[in-house]
């Protein structure tokens, strides 16, 4: 039984690969939406193969589970076929060649995987294991005593990112008052100010063909495209 | 919607249970894997369900986007009060050791490290939760325009 690890790596990794391959050759984006949720997942088998559990948790949260809903949330409003490419995907292939083959150059001077020598390990790792039991109490889990209390300002940091990142993604997607004129289907339209992108949809709406691409989402707008989503 | 009992029936079962393994996973991530990022998402993720099966404009009653707003933004607030009240009471930034006051970390400050930690990590779950659901009503609340 001493090849299991050995084992459940090559399988997981092979799964990614394989996952990975199809994402590129498929032209579905909503089969490549759910491929790369997989992607995730495996990945997450693969963290967790490696002793890195939290971070196979978040993985597995965020990859597979936020992550795969919000692309299907864009999918429903950009449509679910890819378009065919105009050019032939040999520069690209190049360029993918070239930094893979640089990357795996790299991994030969890496330190063994779990290494006791590593440098990784010489440093203040040594030091959160034995003494954050005294300066910190009694949390079995180091990782939590390391991203509450030693590294506090990171993590700080960490939140503060995520709450640009609502602001930012607000900012572009919230349906907020528009401007006064409003370029919309071809031509430019006078809006009263106030008016927000719904009303003035509705106004136009009588006059919108429906989308052959999305399908009819049906009279209850609001929640039309986040159904499909569920029907798969 | 009218179809789909077994998808409705079982986000009204599932969803408390979501609900109580985030917390779960927020407060048992001093002992095992898990911690406030973790917890926010899970925590999220029913409310995004709930919106799937339900319909976003359900969703918006149960759960309304000012709310997540504030959520964002009032759990990074947390973590900076954490950090600012131990500032106050003698110590260094974030440094929760003075968080019970100079007396408090001459006589036990893993206590204000503990107290510390579950405060700056439910200020993570907020802004997580917040800032997910957030960002969902944010891609799911738009229907295609063109440009």
């Amino acid at each position: 039984m001493a090849m299991m690890p050995q084992i459940v790596d090559v399988v997981l990794l092979i799964l990614l690969a394989v996952t990975g391959i199809a994402v590129i050759r498929i032209r579905n984006l909503f089969a490549a939406v759910m491929l790369t949720g997989i992607y995730s997942l495996v990945s997450a088998g693969l963290f967790v193969v490696m002793d890195a559990v939290d971070v196979a948790f978040t993985e597995a949260a965020v990859g597979a589970g936020i992550s795969t809903v919000l692309l299907l949330g864009t999918l429903a409003l950009v449509g679910y076929k890819e378009a065919e490419p105009q050019h032939t995907p040999i520069l690209p292939l190049f360029v993918v060649l070239v930094t893979g083959g640089i990357l795996v150059y790299g991994t030969a001077e890496i330190p063994p995987f779990g290494g006791v020598d590593n440098p990784a390990h010489q440093h203040v790792a040594r030091h959160y294991i034995e003494d954050s039991e005294s300066e910190v109490g009694h949390i079995p889990n180091v990782v939590t005593s390391v991203l509450g209390s030693y590294r506090g300002y990171d993590t700080m940091g960490e939140t503060a990112v995520i709450f640009a990142a609502m602001v930012g993604v607000l900012l572009l997607l919230s349906r907020g008052p528009l401007p006064k004129r409003v370029f919309h289907d071809g031509r430019w339209y006078t809006v009263k100010p106030g008016t927000t992108r719904d009303e003035m949809i509705a106004q136009l709406g009588a006059q919108e063909a429906p989308d052959p691409t999305m399908g009819d989402p049906g009279p209850d707008k609001e929640s039309g495209p986040t159904q499909e989503d569920a029907h798969g | 919607m009218d179809d789909r009992v077994i998808l409705r029936v079982g986000t009204k079962i599932l969803s408390p249970f979501i609900l109580l393994f985030a917390l779960y996973v927020q407060f048992h991530g001093d002992f095992g894997p898990g911690g406030g990022f973790q917890a926010g998402v899970i925590f999220a993720a029913a409310f995004v369900l709930h919106a799937l099966v339900f319909g976003l404009g359900n969703a918006v009653k149960v759960m309304p986007p000012k709310v997540a707003y504030v959520c964002g933004a009032g759990g990074v607030a947390l973590y900076l009060a954490v950090g600012y009240l131990s500032m106050f009471r003698g110590g260094e930034f974030l440094n929760y050791s003075y968080l019970f006051g100079v007396y408090g970390y001459e006589h036990d400050p893993t206590h204000g490290q503990h107290i510390g930690i579950i405060g700056i990590e439910l200020g993570v779950l907020i802004t997580v939760f917040g800032v997910m659901v957030a960002l969902f009503y944010a891609f799911a609340g738009r229907r295609r325009i063109d440009p």
